[in-house]
């Protein structure tokens, strides 16, 4: 109830008139510019760059960061209505009627994103440096890199959705790239392709939903969209919303579009950091948020997103605790985490800026987890079965203390950030009321509880007891290079929730673009104080299973519901049962059409006009007389026509 | 004559008024080829082609600077008015008449620059015409690298007939007009350097046909004539709007007249010289009568049928459909199993004719403008397409039998990209000029309420479309024969022709709404009257 309520100044207050940009900020187009001038130099210098290109490929997203950093404190100069500023770039398309600018939109929403894309960003390049030292295709692994910067950037600071959908592809492509980059797998080929197929499916639904704007509104502007949305009926504000949810699951790997994320993995874990974790995946998420005025108007929509977000917080969390490869155990929590900003998001005004918070610290300790698993990756030979792993704490005592600030910070400890940024949304689905509230919020609860219970498997399995290693692993602790930027994402871990939510100053810095939640009821709530009980549970459940006992080296045969978790919850299997044999059936089948109605219709077709063609052919006889008594006979026939006609 | 008789008995004689400034396009060209009959005379042999050279293109040029300054006089167009009749009556200038002129001189001189090719070391041209092939003076001539540079004189003086043939007011000036482009071009047809027989076939068999469909147009002439008592446009079609007897001679006489002006198309059933003559003239010929006379045909097509039986449009039009319907049909279908690339080229030709014809049969305005700018755009991816006809050579001469093509996307890519470039944009392909006058040609035909026509159209372009593509096929898809031919590096001005055709097609696909505006400027009155 308060959420449809708290609705109604939001839209007033994302109604306000957009500025143009001024003095500092209308280079912010330069933030683009950095990342895609690294990835044409790189992609298209060639082996020349070899040499510098890692040099190139890290400077460029901290140039980025730099411009950002400065635009956004140029940004809090201004009072905060009058924040929002569009910085125009170029006319792109300018047909009869349709007519779309290339501009970029500086708000408190998009200028988060830019800062933590860029930060966070920043960091994994770095690390990068080391983690591909010893790939001969570094240089190209940067250039793509930068590609996927310059094009998540495009994303989020686009000031229209075509613009925007130019970046979603830009991602789609930079990732479709980057998991399959070592393509002499079979199995990183096959899970970039399945990773392309099904993000098709979402970006059908999201470019329906551009082309449904422009019929509805002639325009696809946020500003235009958004003027009138409330003009265009409940049905069309359904039908995009819903539209747009298609999109926004399969990027942010939501159920039912989500079964490309595990396979993912199979990229070089700094992409897994930035692209699986950090950014891209949360780009549905942005979508959503930003489609805020769209969704506001829609209750149905909005039922939808929260039940995705619900259903896939435990789906992924459920799958995370089967996984023994850890960065599989790691996407499994990506899911869930993403499947919070979701639902948080689905709650209308009252979560949206939560799910923005969330998502920002999500940026930080899933970046550090993962390269934190890179690292042991790294050194374990690219092992990744947890149950080769053990006592790694005593040799890599950097990697495991970042990865333990990250583990509080995702089950969600005081002080640790994701305390700060997870309780609200719990709060905020059981405030929704209703039966839905309870279920939505119990949902959230119980994710909270099976989180902390993977999460610690992992920690536990990882860094303390035995070692299980292979005999020729001999793991140290990984260069400066590499735990430099797990130092810094440890530290937003730790301490980038609480600076955020305490003292509303995100609440207040975003709530122009997303509308006011409802004043918080203080730090210890009852839900709180419940899920702080749940998150204790699953921790010692989990201490009790695999700190205390013996882990065997092989996965001990299991159960029903282990089975069905190790196997991701079925999801091939659905889609493959779902989709995949009805589509060869219809596959099969429109051949056998195509070979014996359509190829033999054609074929007489062809048959004919050849055969009529050989015939024809063969009045050309090269005399001329017969040339003459055709043309004679032409004009017998001409003259009769004219003189009939009269008659 | 009753006048005639009246100016004896008076011994005084009416100066005739001409208007040279309106009809100094005409008057440069002409006097460009006389000038060139006396470089024949005066110049010795070896400086002849230089000569030539300057007065063909500089004639061509100036004279499409004076159509220009024509066109841009505002006193011609004053007040509404569709434009001028000068000359005593015998000549209308208006703007339909000076778009299809302008466009006529452009693919003219696009035209010389492909006859003119001598780069390496040959002209296309025969040394010495009259010498029987194969004989030994035409070894000697060819030996001593003598080349008929006549041929220039002859282009002009077609290209001058051409550009009256459209803008002729009245039935014997188009008559005129219509020898003085036939006569020069049938010898043209006879003077290919190589495979001289089949040459000399295509010109004896253009020159018999011409004369037959010439005979039939003086018939229908005569029967005008005997009709309204005027060889005028305008008074036949007075007669035609107030005179109701002895209509026999009137329907008799636009069936013959049109006749006359369907053979120079090359519309069904009068199409079958086509083939051959375009396949045995010169290429460069060929190239100046796929585009240039096609053009200047459609001129006077246009404006006898749009002038003279503007009024009778419900009588000519179902035969009119008639041809048209048969023409695309034809011209498509019987492409398809053709191996000769300049043959297929003719059919090609034939059923872009058709297409055509269904914007003639709107009778409207639109018809008028769309038919303007699909013969301009038309007419330079044609040239374009037959000079590279001309580079594609074995040691014969031109390797015109389409399995030699096989695989020249191979060997030599660019070369073959821009000849699919061409071929896609007679498909229609979109982003092709081809598309652009495709599109405007059926829509002002569909908006003359002629869509079944249309819908006909529309089929005969997707079959012609398969034979334009079976050679893309063909070039890219195939091995290259091993005895295959070699592409000569372009000269000049092959190179230039190539590029001029290719530039306009690209052009004018993106782009075609300034030609598009000016089609439908100079249509905006129709012809004058």
């Amino acid at each position: 109830m308060t959420g449809t309520l708290a609705g109604l100044p939001m839209r007033a207050a994302s109604a306000l008139p957009t500025l143009a940009a001024v003095g500092v900020q209308r280079t912010a187009w330069l933030m683009l510019v950095f990342p895609l001038a690294g990835a044409l130099v790189l992609l298209l210098g060639g082996r020349r760059t070899n040499r510098f290109g890692h040099v190139v490929g890290v400077a460029m997203p901290f140039a980025s960061f730099v411009v950002a950093v400065i635009t956004f404190v140029a940004m809090l100069g201004y009072p905060a209505s009058q924040r929002a500023r569009d910085v125009h770039m170029f006319t792109w398309i300018s047909v009869g009627g349709f007519h779309v600018d290339a501009g970029l939109l500086v708000d408190q929403l998009s200028i988060s994103f830019a800062l933590l894309i860029t930060g966070v960003g920043s960091l994994i390049h770095l690390f990068a440096v080391g983690y591909m030292s010893h790939d001969p295709d570094r240089r190209r692994f940067f250039g793509y890199m930068n590609l996927f910067v310059a094009a998540m950037l495009l994303l989020v600071l686009a000031d229209n959705y075509l613009l925007m959908y130019a970046g979603w592809e830009g991602v789609g492509l930079a990732s479709y790239l980057l998991i399959g980059f070592w393509q002499y797998k079979p199995s990183a080929a096959a899970a970039a392709k399945k990773a392309f197929v099904v993000n098709r499916v979402g970006v059908a639904g999201f470019s329906v939903a551009i082309m449904l704007m422009f019929a509805t509104f002639g325009t696809v502007t946020y500003t235009g969209v958004f003027g009138q949305a409330s003009s265009a009926g409940r049905g069309t504000a359904t039908a995009l919303g819903l539209l747009l949810l298609l999109g926004a699951c399969a990027k942010s790997a939501q159920v039912p579009l989500q079964s490309w994320l595990l396979d993912a993995m199979e990229g070089p874990t700094p992409v897994s950091a930035l692209i699986h974790a950090a950014t891209m995946v949360t780009a549905g998420v942005y979508l959503i948020v930003r489609s805020a005025p769209i969704f506001n108007l829609s209750m149905t929509a909005r039922l939808a997103v929260t039940v995705v977000g619900a259903v896939t917080l435990l789906f992924g969390a459920i799958i995370g605790c089967a996984k023994d490869d850890i960065k599989k155990a790691l996407a499994g929590s990506t899911m869930s985490q993403i499947g919070y900003m979701v639902l948080a998001a689905g709650l209308g005004p009252a979560g949206y800026v939560f799910a923005i918070a969330h998502l920002i610290v999500h940026g930080f300790f899933k970046a550090g987890l993962f390269l934190g698993a890179g690292a042991v990756k790294h050194e374990m030979n690219d092992e990744v079965d947890m149950r080769r792993f053990g006592g790694l704490r005593v040799v890599m005592p950097i990697t495991a203390a970042t990865f333990t600030i990250g583990w509080l910070a995702i089950i969600g400890v005081w002080p640790f950030s994701g305390f700060f940024t997870k309780d609200p949304i719990i709060a905020a689905a059981f405030a929704k009321g209703g039966i839905s509230g309870a279920l939505l919020g119990s949902a959230a609860m119980i994710g909270a509880g099976i989180t902390a219970f993977y999460m610690t498997r992992v920690l536990l399995m990882t860094f303390t007891g035995h070692r299980r290693w292979e005999p020729d692993a001999h793991p140290h602790e990984v260069p400066p290079v590499m735990t430099s930027p797990m130092i810094v994402l440890a530290i937003g871990a730790a301490g980038a929730g609480a600076f955020l939510m305490l003292g509303n100053r995100f609440v207040d810095f975003l709530s122009p673009v997303t509308g006011a939640p409802p004043a918080s009821r203080g730090l210890i709530t009852p839900v709180s104080g419940a899920t702080l009980a749940l998150v204790v549970l699953g921790a010692v459940i989990a201490w009790a299973m695999y700190g205390r006992r013996e882990i065997p080296v092989t996965a001990p045969a299991a159960r029903f519901p282990v089975v069905a978790a190790r196997k991701d919850l079925y999801g091939d299997a659905v889609n493959e049962a779902v989709f995949m044999r009805p589509g060869q059936w219809l596959t099969r089948l429109s051949v056998y059409f195509d070979n014996r109605g359509v190829d033999g219709l054609v074929n007489t077709l062809a048959a004919t006009v050849g055969g009529s063609s050989g015939r024809l052919r063969r009045v050309q006889t090269g005399f001329v007389r017969s040339y003459a008594l055709s043309m004679l006979v032409g004009a017998v026939l001409l003259v009769g026509v004219l003189l009939l006609v009269r008659i | 004559m009753t006048s005639l008789s009246g100016a004896l008995a008076a011994a005084t004689i009416t100066p005739p008024h001409i208007e040279y400034g309106q009809l100094s396009p005409l008057l440069v060209v002409f006097g460009a080829a006389v000038a060139g009959v006396l470089v024949e005379a005066f110049v010795p042999r070896e400086r002849r082609r230089a000569f030539h050279l300057v007065i063909a293109l500089g004639g061509l040029v100036a004279a499409f600077a004076l159509i220009i300054s024509v066109a841009a006089t505002p006193s011609l167009f004053a007040h509404g008015s569709p434009g001028h009749v000068v000359a005593m009556g015998a000549v209308g200038v208006d703007g339909p008449t000076l778009f299809i002129q302008g466009t006529i001189v452009v693919l003219a001189f696009v035209s010389v620059l492909l006859i003119a090719e001598s780069s390496h070391g040959v002209s296309p041209f025969a040394a010495q015409a009259a010498a029987v092939p194969g004989s030994a003076e035409e070894r000697e001539g060819l030996l001593r690298g003598i080349s008929h540079t006549e041929v220039y004189p002859l282009t002009l003086f077609a290209v001058g007939g051409m550009m009256l043939f459209p803008a002729a007011n009245d039935l014997l000036t188009m008559f005129v007009a219509l020898e003085v482009l036939s006569l020069p071009l049938y010898l043209l047809c006879g003077l290919a350097r190589r495979r001289r027989l089949i040459s000399q076939e295509a010109a004896m068999k253009y020159f018999l046909l011409g004369a037959f469909s010439s005979a039939f147009f003086l018939f229908g002439v005569a029967m005008l004539y005997g009709y309204s008592g005027s060889v005028s446009l305008s008074a036949i079609a007075a007669a035609a709007a107030t005179n109701v007897s002895s209509a026999t001679l009137l329907y008799a006489g636009i069936a013959l007249v049109g006749i006359g002006l369907l053979f120079k198309i090359g519309a069904v059933p009068f199409q079958s010289w086509k083939p051959d003559v375009y396949q045995g003239a010169p290429t460069a010929v060929t190239a100046l009568m796929a585009s240039c006379t096609v053009v200047s045909a459609f001129g006077g097509l246009l404006r006898v049928f749009y002038v003279a039986f503007g009024q009778l449009t419900w009588d000519w039009r179902p035969a009119m459909w008639g041809v048209a319907i048969l023409t695309m049909l034809a011209g498509a279908i019987i492409a398809i199993t053709q191996t000769d690339v300049k043959r297929m080229l003719a059919y090609s030709s034939i059923a872009h004719g058709g297409f055509v014809l269904t914007a003639v049969v709107a009778a409207t305005a639109a018809g008028l403008s769309a038919s303007l700018f699909y013969l301009a755009v038309y007419g330079l991816t044609t040239i374009g397409a037959f000079a590279v006809v001309t580079l594609v050579r074995d040691p014969a001469g031109e390797a015109n039998h389409l399995s030699k093509w096989a695989g020249l996307g191979k060997r030599s890519p660019w070369l073959a990209g821009v000849f699919a470039f061409f071929l896609l944009a007679f498909a229609g392909i979109p982003l092709t000029s081809g598309f652009a006058g495709k599109f405007a040609v059926f829509q002002a035909a569909a908006a003359g309420g002629a869509l079944p026509l249309v819908i006909i159209g529309v089929l005969a372009s997707a079959v012609a479309a398969f034979f334009y593509v079976r050679v893309i096929v063909l070039m890219f898809f195939s091995d290259p024969a091993p005895d295959g031919p070699t592409v000569v590096t372009p000269g000049l001005f092959t190179g230039a022709a190539v590029a001029v055709g290719a530039a306009a097609t690209l052009v004018f696909g993106i782009a075609p709404e300034p030609l598009l505006a000016l089609a439908s400027h100079a249509a905006a009155h129709l012809f004058v009257r």
